[in-house]
This record gives C-alpha cells, structure tokens and sequence, in this order.
C-alpha cells in the first residue's frame, strides 16, 4: 500500500492504494467518480478513458502510482450542462448515445482530438478514434457528433 | 423533471418495515414530489396493490398535475421512453413535458415482460395507450359530476377539463390520490399482458404529441454524468465479488488452494456446490485473488468441436431433436420431382456473442430471509423471479430496482451476473456486487444460435419458380430460455446442480413469396454441453432473424440471378403483400436503383463495387435494404460503404427515435456479417477481449444511411428495435454477389475469408 496523491478535475486527492492497481479502481471507488467505465480492463475499448495532461489515457491499465503529477480529467469534469465542452454540446444535439456505457472513451478522446486540431479532416477523425468500441452501433450519429463539435470550436 | 426515472433509490419493503431508505449512490435526480409521494403512499398503504388489473398501476396524477407513468417494460436506450412518453400525453391531454416514465422496478410496475421481442410499443405501449385513454375517461366524468355538466360536453386541453366556461385540472380531481379502477385484465403476464378499461383510444387523425420527433431527455444524464448505471451502484456494507470460472467447460472444482491468496488482505473464497468465487472489500482486491486463487478442476471431457468451422458439419450430421414445420402449401416433394431443374444452395451462421460494453453486473443484498436487487437485466422482473428461484424465496420477498446497464440486445449476461451475485450474498451474509471480467463477459454470455439453411427451388420449362423449400438447422434459440427466471436457464442454477431443460425453438423466413409449392421449417438440435455451458444459446437480438434471412434473401437473390432476372423485378414478381410491395418500391427508388441482373460484368482491376436489396417482415414489420459496398480483391477487405433502408412499422411514434434505432441496426448488422464469430476450440471457447471478437470499427463506418419510413397512421405500430438488423447481412451479401460475381455463404465476411473466396 502507498499513500497516492491525485490531481482530479482540478481537485487533489489523497488515497491509500496498491500503487500497482488500475487508477480506474482509484476514480471509481476511492473518489466515487462513476464516469469513466469499466468495459475490458485491457485497453481495448475506452469506456474508462480519462485525460492525463491533456492526453486521452485509458485508465484500466495505467497504474495509480504512474499518474504522478498529472493533471487527470474526467468526463465529469470535461464540461457541465451550464458550461459544457462543445463535444459533449454536439452529444447531446446529435442524440448519440443508446446504453452511453462507452462515452467516455469517445467524448474524452475526441476531445483530445479537438483540442490538438482545429477542423480535423473525416480522416483524421477516424484514425483518433480508430479502436474504441460501441456495441449499439452508434457510430453515424458519433461522427456526426465530433463533425458538429469541431465546427462549434471554429 | 424528466422522462425517464429508473430507479426510485427507495425501497417500498424498506420503507414499510424498516422506516427508512436503503441509501443508494443512484445519482439519478429523481422527481421527489412523485417518487417519494408514491412511496409515501406505498408505506401509508394508500396505493392500491400494484396489479395488472388496476389503472393505478400504469398511471397516476400527482399533487402538482405531473403524470407518473409505470411500465413494466424496458428501454434498452433506443427512445422508448420519449415514445411512451408521447403515448400517454397523448391519450390524457396533457402536456408532453408533464409525464414521467417509470419503468422496470418490480415494487412500481407490473410485468410487462420488460425488453422483449420489440415489443415496447407493440405490446407495452398498446397497454399504456388503453390504461391512460381510461385515466383520461374517468377524470372526465369526475368532471362532469363536478361541474355539473354532462361529459360529452367537456373537452381536456393541458390536463385542464372544461366546457368552455367552467373547469377544473386534473389536479384538483385527484392530484396525489390514486385511481380506483378496476381494468379488464386478460389475466396475462408479460409481453402479452393486456388490460383495456372502458374507453376508446384516440383516433390517429386526432394526434398532436404521437407522430412528432420529440427529442430523447436520457442523453444529457448520460453525458454530463448524473444518471449512474447498474454497475455504480454502492450499498452500505458492500462487498466486491468475482467469480472463477473453469479452463474446461464443463469442468467442476475439485479442490480450492485457500493459501494461494493469502497475501491478498480482505478476501474470502465463496464455494456453493460448483460455483467458486471471492468476495472483499476492496475492489481490486477481488480482482487479484481472481486471478491467483488456485484451484483444481476436475477431468472434464472437452466437449466442443476442434473449431467454429466444425460447427457446420456436426449440425449436418446432428441427429435432429425437434422438428417443425411453420409453412406449406401445395405439394412440394411431388412438384420437385417433377422440376426441370432445381437450383439449390446452403448457407452457413456462426455462433455469435452479445459481447456487451459492459461485462453482466449486478447487486443482490440478502438478508433476514429477503433480498434486494440492483439489475441492469433487460427484464428486472424476470431476474426478480431468478433471483427467488435461486435462493429459495417467494417472488414477493424480492425486490429488484432497474438500472441502466450496458447495451443489452435480448439475453446478455446481466441477469446471470445477479443470480451469481445473490449466491454470494447469501453465502457472505452482506451485500455482494458481482462484475464479470472481459472475458467472463465474452466468453461466457449466453450465444446467438450457429446454423445452416438448405433452400431449393423447383424450375419449370419456361423458367416459372412452381415449389420453394427453406430448411434451417441448428442449435436452439431457447437452450436456455431468453429469460433468467428459472435456475435450469441460469449458470448459477447449473452450478448449483441444477439440470438444463433445453428447449427447442427456431423460425423461419418472414416473407411474403407466393409460390404453388411452398414449405418453411426449422430442426434443432442438442446443445454440446447440457450444463453451464459458455455455448448456451439463448436471444441476440432479432433471435435467428439475421441467419435465417441471410440464407432465404440470399437464396432469392440466387435464383433471380440464375434466371437472370433483375433483383428488385424478380422480389416484386414473387411477394404478394401491398405493403412489402410498396416498400421493397420506395427502397430501389430511393437508392437510384437501376434495373438489370447481377452479377454486374464492366469491372477490372481490385477495387469493384456492387449494390445489392434484401427484404423481410417481422411481426408486422417490414424492411427493405439496399446496401452498395466496395471491395478490395487484394486483400479481401469490404467496405459497406451506404445503405438505403424502407422501414414500415404502421403507425410511426417518434420518427427521429425511429431512424436512429434503424442507424444502430444497420451498423450492428454490419458487424455481425462482416466480423462476428464466436471461437473456440475442444476445451472452451476462446472468444474473450474485443481483439478475438471484434466487431465493426469507427473506420469502417458507411459514409450514408438513408432511412425511408412509410407512415400507416392506420395501422397499429408494430416493432422497430430489431427488423431492421434482419435483412442486413443478405444486402451485404447480394452486394458482394453483383460486385464480384463470387457467392458468399458463410458469415461472418471477414477479410481472410472473402480474399480465399475470390482467389
């Protein structure tokens, strides 16, 4: 066990942990933040994904002693109905998600994507979100979201 | 307010006998001026018993004029909230924003089957039409006696009753009380419930709020955070469970290595007859003592076959177990013995996964001889009776709340998750929440049906289609049922030594061909392991439907194709139903369709293209689909580049729910044609992450769907959840067919077996 100090959507916070566990574990049930989910454990999905630095970082294979000083961000803390982050505006417009168990993995990392490019080509949108997973099949209504979201931005 | 309150954080057991609430981290803001009033309600006794016979178990008018709607349905995120929603507006006359539907808890809602068959507006919102048109009756007449004028003379605008000059809310006429009306119920449970009271519905012409693309109120919770799902839900005392399951299926625990953990603080090893799991106080803890807890299995015989390309032969060499025989007309073992030729082809379906986002996850709290359920089930009341069935209580010691769970599409692993969950509360005396891991969740959900399809067709002379024949065979839709209500169809009911009572159901073609000789029949047979088994088959969504019309849809497409006849020409020929017609019509008309046969001859070189249309009803509904792909002879990658779908499901509720329920259908559809196949060798199957089950990625997305709806205000609606993914993998097919001339009969398309195909 290791005493682990966490930067979380601006907020630090203290726990005791294995520092070999997940910081999904961490965010879930040390810090009672719900968002991100568990879908693999093998970084094969992105229902867990967070941001790290800016950087959209699955969360169910980065060890909680990795995160050191890294500002972590996650889908509750991206935005908030009364100041939303664009892609989560354009979620909402768009009406994407069914069962919305994989969100975070598409928002949190298209907004990676958006905050690195302005108007990313339909290429480049792909290629940023090339293996994350949606089983209800919404993926017309996610790219029509990141579209929306990156004309929003300017 | 919202529309779509799940998961009342109170417990009406609680709250009568404890006098107080289970605290639950549901973060769902829920309505507490209707909630809390019913539960109130509930506690002072004041609510009438919540049974199928009584309009206070569908609807009710709080103190401040708001409608509760309780439905005993599920909505697995495709808008049927909103959708019901606009039902029962519609029928009271009241506003849109004033309803609120709740739905799925067992102590709030009546069983109406949850979500089944696509039937949630079918059945389920047939049910609140007829309960809220009746709601609407009786505060009329309340009216009437009140205002002292007579009821035809009352008109209701905005749950306001008036004749013109005088009036009175529905507020005022029973605001916070309940209705005391008695329903003609048909003494029914489930999808088939039904119990209409006194008063006529609507007509269609009349509608404002039904027929309108009102938008969906449950995206926003989801996307700033504030509705919690199944798996976040924290419970006083909780503990986390993982279960272990054997390398061998079939295999039974023969001795467990207690010691093998004991570096791991806070964990204790649960074993109930066969099943073996861990329960600790710390998450990651279960996980790890998961993975380390040693135990030995016993010699199991390996019970499968050398690989999922086996599949196909054992089926044909399968002794048949039930047979049935849906269709016949004519004489058609006498009309092919006197074809002139007979065109014949099989086809070929694997087992696939409902591979959910989320493995299955529940919580289960037994205590003092009752238990509380916390379910992400598409069925909570049938996994309320599992969770009975299992640990020996009766239905009405049981509770469950219905959260949002990952995507369900029939029979996923949620239920089972639950039943796991109550044997290890039980065995614990404390609240257990069980999570599979990945591989759990692939590995051992319960599978859509492997099969194979023999059609034939009897060809005359003159080249006249005179006999059909359409033969499935395969392993049962109801191995184990669609619903956990019953230990023989649980896992944790198997391995607690229960006995599988695998059932035997399959289907055939929904079409509406016309030939003199015609017959359509299914065979099933035995699953390859009678008990908690990872190749249990049970319903993915549209049970059998995608199989059974990529074999029928693509055997038409052979035989027009060998008559050299046009596609779209040869189905209008053959169907006989006005709106198949019509539909398979606005399909070809939509997409440009321009007649000539397949396959098409003027293409060289690698990349080729081809269009192709398939067609078929289901319970009343009807798809046509043209899809157009690109293919890459090189390397045998497809791209379902658009598809052009017809959708007549009657009467439309919400047309912009509607589309994108058919967008997710055509990309699931996608998927489980060009991807899906559940592996597996002798010992197990080895299906288990999402690299040795992918399904569809965000690159491959088709660049345009249009969706075509044909509206039939006159027509009562029928269901939309699942038509649409049933004709998907024959378009596909009949595509690749017109591109390529190279006839695809085996799914799933994956690149390696296309590029073989075309070499």
């Amino acid at each position: 066990m290791a005493r682990i100090t966490l930067d979380v959507n601006g907020s630090a916070h203290t726990i005791d942990a294995d520092p070999d566990m997940p910081l999904l574990y961490a965010l879930r049930n040390d810090l009672g933040l719900n968002n991100p989910h568990f879908g693999c454990g093998l970084a094969q999905c992105g229902a867990c994904t967070v941001h790290i630095d800016g950087q959209a970082v699955r969360s169910c294979i980065t060890p909680v002693s990795a995160v050191g000083n890294g500002k972590v961000v996650t889908l509750a803390g991206l935005g908030t109905p009364e100041k939303p982050h664009p892609i989560q505006a354009a979620y909402v417009e768009e009406e994407v998600p069914q069962c919305g168990y994989c969100i975070n993995g598409w928002i949190m990392t298209a907004a990676a994507l958006l905050n690195r490019v302005k108007k990313p080509t339909d290429a480049q949108i792909k290629d940023a979100l090339t293996g994350l997973k949606c089983r209800c099949g919404t993926h017309m209504s996610i790219l029509r979201a990141v579209k929306r979201a990156a004309e929003m931005m300017g | 307010m919202t529309k779509m309150d799940k998961a009342s954080a109170f417990s009406r057991r609680a709250v009568l006998k404890a006098g107080g609430a289970v605290v639950v981290s549901v973060g769902m803001p829920i309505a507490l001026d209707t909630v809390l009033g019913i539960d109130a309600a509930l506690a002072q006794g004041a609510r009438p018993p919540v049974t199928p016979d009584q309009l206070s178990s569908y609807i009710a008018v709080n103190a401040n004029g708001s409608v509760s709607a309780f439905f005993g349905k599920q909505d697995l995120a495709q808008g049927l909230y909103t959708a019901i929603g606009q039902i029962v507006a519609e029928e009271l006359d009241v506003p849109f924003k004033s309803v609120t539907v709740i739905m799925g808890n067992t102590a709030t809602s009546v069983n109406q089957g949850g979500a089944s068959g696509s039937t949630g507006i079918q059945m389920g919102g047939k049910q609140m039409r007829m309960a809220a048109a009746e709601a609407r009756r009786v505060l009329v007449e309340m009216a009437a006696g009140k205002l002292g004028v007579p009821a035809d003379k009352l008109k209701v605008t905005d749950g306001v009753v008036s004749d013109g000059s005088k009036s009175v809310s529905y507020a005022e006429l029973i605001g916070g009380q309940y209705f005391n009306v008695q329903l003609q119920w048909n003494k029914e449970v489930g999808n088939t419930l039904y119990a209409p009271g006194k008063a006529q519905p609507k007509k269609p012409s009349e509608y404002k709020i039904v027929g309108q693309p009102l938008r969906r109120e449950d995206i926003a919770p989801k996307v700033y955070c504030q509705q919690d799902y199944v798996t976040d839900v924290k419970v006083p005392g909780m503990l986390h469970g993982r279960v272990i399951r054997p390398p061998v299926a079939g295999a039974t625990p023969a001795t467990i290595d207690e010691g093998s953990i004991k570096s791991i603080p806070g964990v204790r090893v649960v074993r109930d007859k066969d099943l073996v799991g861990v329960v600790a106080d710390n998450e990651w803890n279960a996980i790890k003592a998961a993975q380390a807890l040693k135990v030995e299995w016993s010699a199991a015989t390996p019970a499968f076959l050398d690989n999922a390309a086996a599949t196909y032969d054992h089926i044909r060499k399968a002794p048949v177990r039930h047979r049935m025989v849906e269709k016949e007309n004519g004489n058609v073992d006498e009309a092919f013995r006197s074809a002139a030729r007979v065109i014949e082809a099989e086809y070929e379906w694997p087992f696939q996964s409902h591979a959910s986002m989320g493995p299955g996850c529940g919580v289960v709290q037994v205590k003092n001889g009752e238990a509380t359920v916390w379910t992400g089930s598409p069925k909570p009341h049938y996994c309320r009776d599992g969770v009975a069935a299992i640990l020996n209580l009766p239905p009405e010691k049981v509770e469950a709340h219905s959260l949002a769970g990952s995507g369900a599409y029939g029979r996923n692993d949620a239920g089972d998750a639950c039943m796991e969950a109550a044997v290890l509360s039980r065995a614990v005396g404390a609240p257990v929440r069980v999570q599979y891991m990945r591989a759990q969740g692939t590995g051992w959900d319960p599978k859509g049906p492997a099969s194979i399809h023999r059609a034939r067709a009897a060809v005359d002379a003159s080249d006249k289609i005179f006999a059909y024949e359409f033969v499935s065979k395969g392993f049962s839709r109801i191995d184990v049922n669609s619903n956990e209500s019953k230990p023989w169809d649980q896992l944790a009911g198997h391995l607690l030594g229960v006995s599988l009572k695998s059932g035997d159901g399959f289907g055939t073609p929904a079409e509406s061909y016309e030939f003199d000789n015609k017959r359509l029949s299914w065979e099933t047979i035995a699953p390859l392991l009678d008990r908690a088994s990872p190749l249990r088959t049970s319903h993915l969504r549209d049970p059998v439907g995608p199989q059974i019309h990529f074999a029928s849809e693509s055997f038409v497409d052979e035989v027009a194709a060998a008559l050299n006849v046009d596609p779209v020409e040869f189905r209008l020929r053959h169907v006989k139903d006005a709106r198949d017609i019509a539909l398979i019509k606005a399909a070809a008309e939509k997409a440009g369709w321009q007649p000539r046969p397949s396959p098409r001859h003027d293409q060289t070189g690698a990349k080729v293209s081809g269009r192709g249309i398939a067609y078929s009803q289901r319970g009343g509904t009807r798809v046509a689909i043209v899809a157009e792909v690109d293919i890459d002879r090189t390397t045998g990658k497809i791209w379902a580049r658009k598809f052009t779908v017809a959708h007549d499901c009657g009467l439309i509720i919400n047309p912009r729910g509607l589309t994108q329920t058919i967008e997710g259908n055509v990309i699931q559809g996608i998927s489980r044609t060009l991807w899906e196949e559940v592996a597996f060798d002798r010992r197990n199957v080895t299906s288990v992450d999402w690299l040795t089950y992918p399904i569809l990625d965000i690159t491959e997305t088709p660049e345009r769907v249009d969706v075509v709806l044909l509206n039939h205000p006159e027509i009562a609606p029928s269901g939309a959840g699942e038509p649409s993914i049933r004709p998907m993998a024959a378009a596909i097919a009949n595509a690749i067919f017109d591109a390529t001339g190279v006839r695809l009969r085996r799914v799933p398309f994956s690149p390696d077996r296309v590029k073989a195909a075309l070499s």
